[in-house]
């Protein structure tokens, strides 16, 4: 159990997954202007990786091993992970329109963001088992939303301040980010 | 559309740069940028993916029927970043083990699959073998640039040569991952400088350097996911 809750902690602070593993940059630039949209495509988030590791792994223990198709898994996992995208979202749309409302947008931009595929990719790489896949899906995930979350918290007091021409934009978003990874350097102390 | 091999090369290597003017593929760019070497390494992985992507894609766009395109350009450029992955771990190992997990996550960069989409499905075979190789290029001087600033700054050394005088005591936060996110920022902030002097034209592609073109970079690959699953129903 506590070791369990060591990978879960160790996933979603000490080596976090935009901070200090540069995954899923792509929604953490460019969804991070608002503290609300943040949180929803964090949410995505969350929903997709914890079920994706959960599927990859059998796809993996149950399919690619037994027939010894290892080479195979990056191409595997990444069909598996977009199928999966669309299927959530037909899902949600019939079975809690609420859900889907909230998410809607943010599900297919999930396809690619490259923390889905690179947990699958690290859980079959540390070998973890099916509980462990999981809570490791998990916690990344939810480093991902504190992440993201933060920095569109970040971005919407910056509006307000006085930033030379020259950064404003793309390069004092990344000095944040900058700024946030040091920060979340301070973590590793805690395992 | 301009039909000139070398056109495309130029294009892809200044105008439209992938990491410089349209920012795409961030992850790689700053995780694997720890050292000229790394970013070399890296660079020259996804050129060779991305030409042969855009090769095949180019010569396939015909028969791939169009509802299933993106699955379909998904199967060529993961079985192609599964070829290059083996070569790496055949003949150079040291590279494929800094690189790590970057290496499979090829499959994911917007680069690829933007350009197969946007170029490879509307040009023929050679335009596009062009295209992606101007691009791939584009984007490994940008990945080095960035690398060799790191370890110069990181490490005091270029390629593994000792560059700084021996009293230079190293900045290592600049090898670590706060420091890609700095050093990005101010090559951006540096170009976004010289940009804004030059006088603008009109109807320019204004690269303004904001998070709308990381967001629109993002866009450009996800929206056309949408796009397909609209189509669906």
């Amino acid at each position: 159990m506590s070791n369990l809750l060591l990978v879960a902690i160790g996933a979603a602070l000490v080596n976090n997954v935009v901070l200090s593993q540069f995954l899923g940059l792509c929604p953490f630039l460019g969804v991070s202007k608002k503290v609300e949209t943040a949180g929803g495509m964090g949410a995505a988030v969350i929903f997709v990786i914890t079920i994706a590791s959960a599927v990859t792994y059998f796809v993996y223990a149950g399919i690619l091993v037994p027939f010894h198709l290892e080479y195979l898994q990056t191409i595997a996992f990444i069909l598996v992970i977009a199928a999966l995208v669309q299927f959530v979202e037909m899902f949600l749309k019939k079975s809690m329109p609420a859900l889907y409302e909230s998410l809607g947008v943010y599900l297919p931009l999930i396809t690619t963001n490259c923390a889905v595929l690179g947990v699958a990719l690290n859980n079959v790489q540390y070998d973890y088992n099916f509980i462990t896949s999981v809570v490791n899906g998990f916690g990344v995930a939810v480093g991902f939303t504190i992440a993201i979350v933060i920095l569109a918290g970040i971005r919407e007091k910056l509006e307000y301040n006085n930033i030379p021409e020259s950064f404003k934009g793309m390069p004092i978003t990344l000095v944040t980010a900058g700024l946030m990874a040091i920060a979340f350097f301070g973590f590793s102390g805690i395992i | 559309m301009k039909s000139n091999p070398i056109e495309r090369l130029i294009n892809g290597i200044v105008k439209e740069n992938p990491t410089f003017v349209l920012m795409l593929g961030m992850c790689p760019t700053l995780a694997v940028t720890t050292s000229a070497i790394n970013g070399a390494g890296m660079g020259l992985s996804t050129t060779a993916v991305l030409m042969f992507s855009n090769l095949i894609i180019g010569l396939m766009r015909n028969i791939i029927p169009d509802r299933v395109r993106i699955p379909g350009y998904i199967v060529i450029i993961a079985s192609l970043v599964t070829v290059v992955q083996f070569l790496l771990q055949g003949y150079v190992p040291s590279l494929n083990a800094s690189l790590g997990i970057y290496i499979p996550l090829i499959v994911v960069n917007c680069i690829i699959l933007g350009r197969a989409e946007s170029f490879a499905s509307k040009n023929g075979a050679v335009l596009s073998f062009f295209d992606g190789v101007g691009m791939g290029l584009g984007f490994t001087i940008a990945l080095t640039v960035i690398g060799a600033f790191r370890e110069l700054l990181g490490a005091g050394t270029i390629f593994g040569t000792k560059i700084m005088p021996a009293a230079y005591e190293p900045i290592t936060i600049f090898i670590l991952a706060p420091g890609a996110f700095f050093v990005l920022a101010c090559l951006v902030a540096v170009q976004n400088k010289v940009r804004n002097k030059k006088p603008k034209k009109a109807g320019e592609p204004q690269a303004s350097g904001c998070g709308d073109c990381a967001s629109c970079g993002n866009g450009a690959c996800g929206s056309r996911f949408f796009d397909n699953s609209v189509d669906d129903k």
